[in-house]
């Protein structure tokens, strides 16, 4: 009995990887699309941008704040190209997005730093692009220790000795959570495995339906979860392959970090693929031709796309998009590569994203097995 | 048990149209049954009910001894159905497809059937071919192959030799009818009028319902047809002449002759009255032929259903 079930399952894995091998322009695909994706994305990811536009709203002017500015220019970070009085002027330009830093010298701060006050330069960062700013923010420290100790030089030499003459307190704007910026490998993940799973899945059945095959198949004593039992075993391998492209690529190419455990990691990608090959199965019941189960797999995969995480911040997202994010496993998903790859998350802290993925995986098994029909009508 | 197959009012309906429409069927084992009828007469449709493949919307049966409408895995194990459409996987080889067909239906000694299929089938020159290169009539015989590995009780054969040359054709009557006297009932559907022949009993269906069963003998009696054979110079005009003439059913060309067939002897005779006069022409009357009786049957079908 059971043994029967596992030479079926086996003959159909068999045949699948037989096929597959045969196919060559699908398989190039599979293992090209995650490469070029990460080479169009992680051209976001590596981008140090330099020469931002920089706005200064200036109270005091001085020789302190010339060299302050001056030293800012110099790490290349800053291109300061407006200089204002007016705080309005100074915002409005961040709010349009027309400069990516305002950075305010307050108002007596010459003197305030030569009376050993500390006084303290604000820099505010328009953070929705936070792959833009983490460079210029990181290069800040370097401005405070190097650049106005050479004017303090005679009566004002003593301030050298103080740990710093003035601080700057920079504000991220828009995106306080402070996503970083190696988000992209995560959501790009999810993002390649669902698109190729469902797609691929839902491809392998509707050829088979439109080639004929499918009477013969039916027409066997093979049950529907053999039939996906071995369907799946080729697709799954194929998913592991492009997870572990996207994984070294991310690492060699862009210095990804993995502070966590890939063991949990590989957990959630067996889940996560299993998912995606159930809702391909289903997806193939819907449809009569390959061009309308490519269609149906792109409607499956946009809402993953675009409310997952993956294009935008989920906590910047709008309450309904939240909502229907949250009913979408891909959301799941990059939550967990997140965690594993970049916070180094435990088990216990991977649990409240794994649990839903798991479950989502139950049901659009649960829903293939119930829509696979095991006749003809 | 002596019958492999019975239904009983047997229909399959798509939208309001019965394309199957209350079929009673009745196959004794070991027998082998020819089914006949025009295009989309629901040959297939019934096939595929028989197999477990559609569900009927009315009517009851058993094949091999198991109920149609609630035991179709236990059918799907014991038969072996050759689609009408090739329907083996053609980017594998014909080795790869037998031995996939193997493990689907659990066969034992696995390699062992394989080559004594490739034998008896003569596949082995293309064993390692892609199915998907072969020729028409290579993928009939890889497909009847394919159906007969797991030694079915029961072949369906969904018009097996369409393609076929006729001495593959007389191939594959050989191995269905050694088939049959090892035992195995077949169903098979064709258009040729001598594979019909080659059956026990034929069934003929149009639009859905048997009009005529039996043996190839008894279905041309029942059509009650006579048959003229008119020989000679410029038949050619008589056929002309005699089309749509209520009294005759069939006009057939063979060579310089010319078969006449009708259901109402004197009438038929009446009809052509006229051209019995003729100089140089030979009139014989001749038994009917199975092609004839079909074509009535057609005909007559087409009347009743308007
Ligand atoms: N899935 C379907 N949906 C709607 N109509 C169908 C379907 N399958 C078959 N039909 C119709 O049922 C009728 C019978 O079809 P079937 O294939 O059984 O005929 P057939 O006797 O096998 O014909 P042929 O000799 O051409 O193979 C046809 O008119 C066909 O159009
Ligand atoms: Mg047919």
């Amino acid at each position: 009995m059971i043994q029967g079930s596992l030479r079926r399952i086996g003959a159909v894995l068999v045949k699948e990887f037989l096929q597959l091998r045969r196919d060559r322009p699908t398989l190039t695909m599979m293992i090209m699309v995650p490469i070029i994706q990460l080479i169009l994305f992680g051209y976001a990811i590596n981008t140090d941008p330099k020469h931002l536009p920089t706005t200064v709203l200036i109270r005091d002017t001085s020789l302190f704040s010339r060299t302050l500015m001056a030293g800012l220019k110099n790490t290349d970070y800053f291109s300061i190209d407006y200089e204002t009085a007016s705080e309005r002027e100074a915002y409005e330009r961040l709010q349009k997005g027309l400069t990516q830093f305002v950075i305010t010298i307050p108002e007596n701060f010459s003197r305030d730093l030569v009376r050993g006050d500390r006084p303290a330069v604000l820099l505010e960062a328009d953070a929705t692009d936070p792959t833009a700013s983490s460079g210029a923010l990181a290069s800040l420290s370097g401005v405070v220790d190097g650049v106005i100790w050479k004017d303090l030089t005679g009566a004002l030499g003593h301030l050298k000795n103080q740990s710093a003459p003035f601080v700057i307190e920079a504000h991220k704007l828009y995106n306080p959570e402070g996503f970083s910026h190696y988000n992209i490998v995560p959501g790009l993940m999810g993002v390649v495995l669902m698109m190729t799973g469902v797609m691929m899945t839902a491809l392998a059945l509707t050829k088979e339906r439109e080639r004929g095959t499918m009477e013969n198949l039916l027409a066997m004593p093979i049950h529907p979860i053999e039939v996906m039992a071995g369907k799946i075993a080729p697709y799954m391998a194929i998913g592991y392959v492009q997870a572990i492209i996207i994984l070294s690529a991310a690492h060699v190419l862009f210095n990804v970090p993995v502070l966590g455990n890939l063991l949990w990691l590989s957990v959630a990608l067996l889940i996560f693929i299993v998912c995606n090959l159930a809702l391909g199965f289903t997806v193939s019941t819907g449809a009569k031709n390959q061009m309308q189960a490519i269609q149906l797999s792109l409607i499956v995969f946009l809402p993953s796309v675009l409310l997952s995480g993956f294009m935008f911040p989920f906590r910047g997202m709008p309450e309904w998009a939240q909502t229907i994010g949250s009913m979408l496993p891909a959301t799941y998903f990059i939550r967990i590569v997140r965690g594993v790859l970049l916070k180094g998350s435990s088990f216990v802290e991977l649990l409240p994203n794994l649990w839903p993925l798991a479950l989502f995986t139950l049901l659009s098994t649960a829903l293939t097995m119930k829509v696979y029909r095991r006749t003809l009508d | 048990m002596t019958d492999a197959v019975t239904v009983h009012r047997l229909s399959k309906i798509y939208g309001r149209r019965r394309v199957v429409d209350g079929i009673d069927l009745t196959i004794p084992k070991g027998k082998i049954y020819g089914f006949l009828g025009p295009n989309g007469s629901g040959k297939t449709t019934t096939i595929r009910m028989i197999c477990g493949l559609l569900k009927p919307d009315e009517g009851s049966g058993t094949c091999l001894g198991f109920d149609l409408l609630t035991q179709a895995e236990e059918i799907k194990k014991r038969v072996g159905y050759m689609t009408q459409r090739f329907s083996y996987w053609e980017d594998l080889t014909v080795r790869e497809n037998l031995f996939f067909v193997a493990d689907m239906f659990g066969v034992k000694n696995k390699r062992a059937r394989i080559e004594n299929v490739l034998e008896s089938f003569g596949l082995h020159v293309y064993e390692n071919h892609l199915a998907g290169t072969l020729s028409g009539g290579w993928k009939q015989r890889l497909a009847l192959a394919a159906c007969s590995v797991h030694d079915p009780d029961l072949l369906l054969l969904d018009e097996p030799t369409a393609g076929v040359d006729p001495q593959a054709r007389r191939e594959f009557w050989d191995v269905i009818h050694r088939l049959a006297e090892s035992g195995i009932t077949v169903l098979v559907s064709t258009h040729y009028m001598d594979e019909a022949e080659r059956c026990h009993e034929v069934i003929y269906i149009s639009y859905g319902r048997i009009v005529v069963q039996g043996t190839t003998d008894d279905v041309i009696a029942q059509a009650h047809l006579t048959t003229w054979r008119v020989e000679g110079k410029d038949v050619m005009s008589i056929k002309e002449k005699l089309k749509g003439h209520p009294a005759v059913t069939t006009l057939a060309p063979f060579g310089d002759a010319l078969h006449i067939s009708g259901s109402d002897a004197r009438a038929l005779e009446a009809a052509l009255a006229p051209f019995r006069k003729t100089v140089g022409l030979t009139w014989t009357k001749e038994p009917s032929s199975l092609e004839d009786a079909f074509i009535y049957y057609m005909q007559r079908q087409d009347r009743q259903e308007g």
